[in-house]
């Protein structure tokens, strides 16, 4: 936000405390912990690119079984995708809802994202059970399995996702907003952005392209 | 990343009034983010299923739209290029988008190259007979 305040004087003081040190120390337990997060999240999306790698390479092997654009509903993915973000728009407000420690926002937030989280996770649970049951599971050709792996993983990553928000809720109310509490509230909310962009790669790449080839 | 900016250190406790002159600013940025992201993705379930243009194009578009929607999330959500240690963030990110663009790019290329020159044995009879 406000980058041209901090090139200034960002070498000799990197946190705004006002007192220019030769050697300012180690960096504030919430930004490292934040950082070693990110670091864990890039390594996540990594992780996500092999399965991506995966489905590009398996896409067309579907051994006479049906291809992307037979099993794909377009109107399902959308009512995902808005889910998922305007979940990541209130988890947003729940984090601010942190900062300053107002407990009906955040609780209004977090309960909000919970529950298009487990909208987004009842359709696509559905839709895996439809294809099931129409014997189009993982098990009926390469493009399935490695369509199952990379949505299905995303999924487990947003049940996790679900159970942490709900911990975290539970933690604010009894604990309250410690320090150590707001770190993990800040820690949760990247992970569930995250989420979010891993699933435009995938709406964009499984199902938009898919359902066009 | 999230906002380091409004957390001095050593400021663990409640914050002050400038935090709260700052919020209605941060649920705009957060706003105009969800505003950005909906229309890209709007625009991208409408590229995908149209006649209106080049289909060629079409996929083309998609993942143009994907990046720069990624973009957009990376701005107004995880706040990537704020904070005062920005540079260690983004050269993470770089690195991380490195790794990802090797192993996704690599894959598609090798496995690409083996599909053209080894295909199964009955379509190689095919391709000779």
């Amino acid at each position: 936000m406000s980058m041209t305040a901090t090139v200034g004087h960002a070498h000799a003081d990197p946190h705004h405390i006002g007192i220019v040190v030769e050697h300012p120390g180690p960096a504030s337990k919430r930004i490292v912990t934040a950082y070693g997060f990110w670091v864990f999240l890039l390594s996540d999306i990594v992780m996500f690119s092999c399965f991506f790698a995966a489905y590009a390479v398996l896409v067309h092997q579907t051994a006479d079984g049906p291809k992307g654009s037979e099993i794909f509903e377009q109107r399902n993915v959308a009512i995902e995708t808005v889910c998922l973000l305007l979940s990541s728009f209130t988890c947003g407000m729940a984090s601010i809802a942190a900062d300053v420690r107002n407990r009906l926002w955040f609780y209004l937030g977090m309960a909000v994202t919970c529950v298009l989280g487990l909208i987004f996770l009842t359709i696509e649970f559905r839709e895996f059970a439809d294809l099931v049951s129409r014997g189009y599971g993982p098990s009926r050709s390469a493009f399935l399995t490695s369509f199952f792996s990379l949505v299905g993983c995303h999924g487990l990553h947003v049940s996790a996702g679900v159970l942490w928000l709900l911990t975290m809720m539970a933690q604010v109310f009894a604990k309250g907003f410690r320090a150590d509490i707001l770190r993990r509230m800040m820690c949760f909310a990247l992970f569930w952005h995250a989420l979010d962009i891993i699933w435009v790669a995938i709406f964009s790449v499984v199902y938009l392209l898919g359902s066009g080839v | 990343m999230s906002d380091q900016t409004h957390m001095p250190v050593g400021h663990d406790l409640a914050p002050g009034e400038e935090e709260q002159h700052s919020v209605g600013e941060r649920v705009i940025g957060y706003v105009v983010g969800l505003v950005l992201a909906l229309l890209l993705t709007a625009t991208s379930f409408f590229i995908a299923g149209t006649d209106l243009v080049w289909q060629p194009s079409i996929p083309v578009a998609l993942i143009v739209l994907a990046i720069a929607q990624m973009g957009v999330h990376l701005v107004f959500f995880l706040h990537i290029t704020t904070g005062p240690d920005n540079t260690n963030n983004v050269l993470a990110l770089a690195f991380g988008l490195l790794i990802v663009f090797l192993v996704v790019g690599g894959t598609v290329w090798i496995m690409g190259h083996l599909n053209q020159n080894m295909p199964p044995m009955d379509q190689f009879i095919q391709m000779h007979s």
